[in-house]
């Protein structure tokens, strides 16, 4: 309350005295018989010095920022392809800053040096062609050098990994990244999102995923905290509840929606080979830190679940979005371990990091991932330690009733609860 | 002087001298189809949105260079709702950003901008009576206000405004259950945009016709100033990008509430697993760009055509170059519409496609350049008057060149991939519109002020407001570089999350957000010198004379006194180009659009 008052009191107060100066201002320029659109040469002179000695200031202040944080304010680049387009900043960077030192400087100088005199008229100068035919020519030149550099390192970036790469997959949900290691055979397993539950979070292809999510979608899970299909009719079938209108509506939508997706699974389901299960159930997946062998190329691939994400390694210089429907891909080469950059850094609580760089929900901006990099001995005794996906999910059977005899008032009962 | 005005007197009695003496309080001041009144009309809503938007900017900066700090400023302003405790909430600090963004950006610079100017000046300065039509400008006015208004409105709802920044990229922007403004905010904001680009669309189109069909005896194309040159480029711009973005926008009303599948596939959101398939979020960043970046020039070329004008007049010479002033227009015009690609390098666009754009963006610096050069050598030699209008041109100038610069940068993929979504960006489009724009805006305003209101600016308030907004302007957008070189990406709550991985970005980020947030509050209150001069030289200011700038081209040749028609008489006769300032062996250093040209004089281009 006394906050509100102090501001109005400030701002009433400051009007007030603008107002007063303003009006004192008035008179002695009726005094003096001066307009305002006279710019009096006293005035030209001082803002052309303050130009000056603005730019003088910026500049200043400039150099002290880039003495300061230097242009890569987060350090060296840690990968590849990082050092590469570093160089290449850096070398963009001294173009434009020569750009924007002479044409600033000019400009200045020029809005100092020819304020109005007494006496002096201006040139007349309507065009010269020679002059302009300069200074389209030589921009176009330094462009040209720009683009064949930037093209250059632009293919570099995203040429074709090389087969010896590693696949690992980065998945993105609000609000946490979920890695994928393709395991033995370097062959991450197929997907889709149809498949997700909570057991098999990234919707991974086998007949023992696709069985319990078809499952699921026809049932739904015992404690009620899923209702497919069978769950939900008999919710709506029991003459015992009682639906507000839109609660009745949704739960038809949701029946008709399920019946329709688990008419796809079914379909996946016959098309599915056996053969391929092997290809995912070997894939290791990684919640908390994402490791990384130095040294090695990765081939990432990235998907998203509900929005889009943006995958963004700033010390890797490496950035792809992940894009729901899409599966996007980035190629990184690692070349410093974390231990040797909290060396370089000399901060040894450093690490690096994957960060969620796509506006995608009010906790965007927690939305990360710390990055390790191993030497290869440390990578492959931390690899060691890590259970493949087929262990993680034949360990953890899933709870839907085999037969949805009596289930459905243990469901029901349970649902009433959950409400 | 004499020499202008006896050319537009010795008409009297010409056909609509005296219509404006009946005229009704609605039909002049509230629906009035006059291109003056409308202009003011749209300038007054510009402020106010302006105002809006800076203050919204504050709210959120504050948050950012104290986060998690109670500020009794936040709680003023968003109350226990948004603010609980005076701690910005973490959707609302996305709300605010994003309405921030869409207002600068569409109401203040797109809408704010053109719409007082073009209609200001395009009449006036081709020697028009007025608007080809007038009834559609009106509408156009109107629905700019309808849509402003709608925009306020989605601040106040229970749920929040739209949270999915200003670019609204789906499926963000397409799923309530995602983050809470994609319920009624995000459908405010949709029907406010769209009713806006109708408005922006029957603007354009009227200016175009105008430009084209009523230009006055002697007004060739090659004699228009260079102003009319540009808010005609602009127009063509937001005729041929506007109904693209219109497009976007409604299929995204259809994927929101038809449960059609243009920008869905394969969604879980919230625990509920979506059916649509097939559908590709890249297509609405194409659509969206495909206006997106036409629509940046869209806000800053008026701003450059204003300031070539004023910086003519105040050097008191001819713009040099003025043909290729007008061919580096039509040039970034051109290129605008072929670069959209530079906003998606990173998205998953095939690469090639991405070289491309590479090629295409860095063509657009050269027309720029030619620009920045051609202002130089009309500074140069020249005889500055340095009017609060003049200051801000040449501010313009300056930040023209700061921002493109960097844009170089970001238009090299292989760079962009590096800083692509961190504050560097943000640091670039705000030097470039945020600065540039702006300040020709400003420029604009000082300089044309006498033309609109028949009154004068306080020239020492003026300086002042140049000053601190010069000052505050690069104190907060200059430090965002390196913000952004850091590598600290944009749309971020809160930054100390950088404590929990890199302790050295954290405190160079940490304490350079403190300076930039100072630096903006600066530059707000440094706003109030505005402010304040706008509404008292309105009510107070001392009355201006018919040509107060001593310059050539055709409104100045219009009584103070707003009537309708623009000229008493006949309307005035063009024989020669806008730019006659200090010409050899004239006796002034001025020769208004309006006086024939000289046995023997040689007609400049
Ligand atoms: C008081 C002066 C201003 C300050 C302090 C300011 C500050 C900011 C900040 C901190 C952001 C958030 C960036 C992010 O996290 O992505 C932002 C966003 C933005 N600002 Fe400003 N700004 C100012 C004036 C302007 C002006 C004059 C414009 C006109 C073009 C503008 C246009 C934008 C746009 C388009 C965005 C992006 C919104 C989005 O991400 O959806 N700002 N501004
Ligand atoms: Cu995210
Ligand atoms: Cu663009």
């Amino acid at each position: 309350m006394s906050f509100k008052l102090i501001t109005l009191v400030v701002i009433v107060l400051g009007i007030l005295a603008i107002a007063q100066l303003v009006r004192v201002y008035e008179l002695s320029s009726k005094l003096r018989n001066r307009r305002e659109e006279d710019i009096s040469n006293r005035d030209n002179k001082m803002n052309g010095n303050l130009m000056m000695l603005f730019s003088i200031i910026q500049y200043i202040g400039f150099i002290w920022l880039m003495l300061k944080y230097g242009w890569t304010g987060r350090g060296e680049a840690a990968s590849v392809h990082g050092l590469e387009t570093d160089w290449l900043l850096n070398l963009n960077f001294v173009i434009i800053l020569i750009a924007f030192f002479a044409t600033n400087s000019l400009l200045f100088y020029f809005s100092f040096k020819y304020v109005r005199k007494p006496g002096v008229k201006a040139y007349y100068f309507t065009h010269d062609n020679k002059l302009e035919l300069i200074w389209t020519v030589i921009p176009a030149i330094v462009l040209a050098i720009i683009i064949i550099l930037g093209l250059k390192t632009w293919n570099n970036i995203t040429g074709e990994s090389g087969k010896e790469s590693i696949k690992i997959e980065l998945f993105s949900k609000q609000f946490d990244w979920t890695a994928r290691y393709s395991g033995e055979d370097n062959k991450l397993g197929y997907s889709d999102y149809k498949l997700t539950t909570q057991e098999n979070e990234l919707g991974l292809i086998t007949t023992a995923t696709l069985d319990s999510a078809i499952r699921l979608m026809e049932i739904g899970k015992l404690d009620g905290t899923v209702l497919g299909i069978q769950l939900l009719e008999e919710k709506l079938n029991n003459p015992k509840n009682i639906f507000v209108p839109e609660e009745l509506v949704k739960m038809e939508n949701d029946l008709d929606r399920k019946t329709r997706l688990l008419r796809l699974l079914v379909q996946m389901q016959k098309r599915h080979n056996k053969k391929m299960d092997a290809r995912a159930f070997d894939d290791i997946i990684q919640k908390d830190t994402l490791h990384l062998c130095v040294n090695k190329e990765y081939e990432m691939s990235f998907r998203a679940k509900d929005v889009i994400h943006s995958a963004y390694f700033p010390h890797f210089r490496a950035q792809m979005n992940a894009v729901p429907g899409l599966v996007t891909r980035l190629k990184v080469i690692p070349n410093m371990t974390t231990q040797e950059m909290r060396i370089k850094k000399k901060n040894p609580k450093f690490n690096y990091v994957l960060m969620c760089n796509k506006i995608c929900g009010g906790a965007h901006y927690k939305m990360k991932m710390i990055v390790v990099v191993d030497t290869p001995a440390q990578y492959k005794a931390w690899m060691k330690t890590k259970t493949n996906f087929k262990d993680v999910f034949l360990a953890k059977p899933v709870v839907t009733p085999a037969t949805p005899v009596d289930g459905a008032v243990v469901a029901d009962t349970s649902m009433m609860a959950v409400k | 002087m004499g020499a202008l005005a006896h050319e537009a007197h010795g008409h009297h009695g010409a056909h609509d001298h005296h219509e404006h003496h009946d005229e009704g309080f609605v039909s002049k001041y509230i629906f009035s189809m006059d291109h003056k009144m409308i202009s003011k009309q749209y300038l007054m809503t510009a402020v106010f949105m302006g105002l809006v938007a800076m203050l919204l900017s504050i709210l959120f900066r504050i948050q950012l260079a104290w986060p998690g700090e109670s500020s009794d400023f936040l709680t003023l302003f968003l109350g226990e709702t948004w603010a609980p405790g005076g701690v910005l909430k973490e959707n609302m600090y996305l709300g605010l950003v994003t309405i921030h963004g869409t207002i600068m950006v569409f109401f203040l610079l797109t809408g704010g901008l053109s719409g007082t100017f073009s209609n200001l000046l395009i009449p006036f300065q081709i020697g028009a009576r007025d608007m080809a039509s007038g009834f559609l400008n009106m509408l156009s006015y109107w629905m700019f206000f309808l849509s402003s208004t709608i925009m306020m409105i989605s601040l106040f709802i229970e749920t929040g405004p739209a949270m999915a920044g200003w670019t609204i990229y789906p499926p963000l922007s397409a799923l309530p259950q995602a983050i809470e403004g994609s319920g009624l905010g995000m459908t405010l904001w949709l029907t406010s945009m769209s009713i806006f680009i109708a408005s922006s669309l029957l603007g354009s189109l009227n200016y175009i016709v105008t430009v084209l069909n009523l230009r006055t005896k002697g007004m060739k194309m090659t004699r228009l100033p260079l102003t009319i040159w540009a808010f005609f480029v602009t127009a063509i711009l937001g005729v041929l990008s506007f109904p693209v973005l219109l497009s976007a926008a409604l299929l995204l009303l259809m994927d929101r509430s038809a449960g059609t599948s243009f920008y869905l596939s394969d969604i879980i959101v919230g625990g509920e697993m979506l059916e649509n398939h097939g559908g590709s979020p890249l297509l609405y960043q194409h659509l969206f760009w495909f206006l997106g970046h036409p629509e940046v020039y869209i806000v800053l070329l008026p701003a450059l055509g204003l300031s070539s004008e004023i910086i003519a007049t105040n050097s008191r010479k001819p713009i040099f170059g003025y043909r290729a002033m007008i061919g580096s227009i039509l040039a970034i015009g051109f290129l605008s519409f072929i670069v959209w690609g530079h906003h998606m390098f990173i998205t998953g666009m095939n690469p090639f496609i991405g070289s491309v754009f590479v090629f295409t963006t860095l063509l657009i610096a050269i027309p720029s350049a030619v620009k920045v050069f051609n202002y130089l050598t009309t500074l140069w030699r020249g005889s500055l008057i340095l009017t609060p209008a003049m200051l801000f041109a040449i501010g313009l100038v300056s930040t023209f060149i700061s921002g493109g610069v960097t844009g170089i940068i970001l238009a090299d993929s292989a760079l962009d991939i590096a800083v692509h979504d961190t504050y560097f960006v943000v640091a670039h489009f705000h030097v470039v519109m945020g600065m540039s724009a702006v300040f020709g805006m400003f420029a604009g305003v000082y300089h044309w002020f006498p033309k609109m209101y028949g009154k004068m600016l306080n020239t020492r308030l003026g300086y002042a407001h140049f000053w601190v907004t010069l000052i505050g302007a690069y104190g907060v957008f200059f430090p965002m570089h390196f913000v952004g070189l850091a590598g600290a990406p944009r749309r971020y709550y809160d930054y100390s999350v950088y404590g929990e991985f890199d302790t050295n970005s954290y405190e160079m980020i940490m304490d350079l957000n403190v300076v930039i947030t100072v630096f903006a509050i600066i530059a707000a209150i440094g706003q109030g010198f505005f402010l304040f001069n706008f509404f008292y030289s309105i009510a107070r200011g001392p009355k201006t004379v018919m040509n107060p700038w001593r310059s050539t081209t055709l409104e100045w040749t219009t009584p103070v006194e707003h009537i309708h028609g623009n000229w008493p008489g006949a309307l005035p006769e063009v024989h020669r180009w806008p730019y006659d300032y200090s010409k050899p062996g004239q006796e002034e250093d001025f020769v208004s659009q309006i006086v024939p040209l000289a046995e023997g004089e040689e007609e400049a281009h």
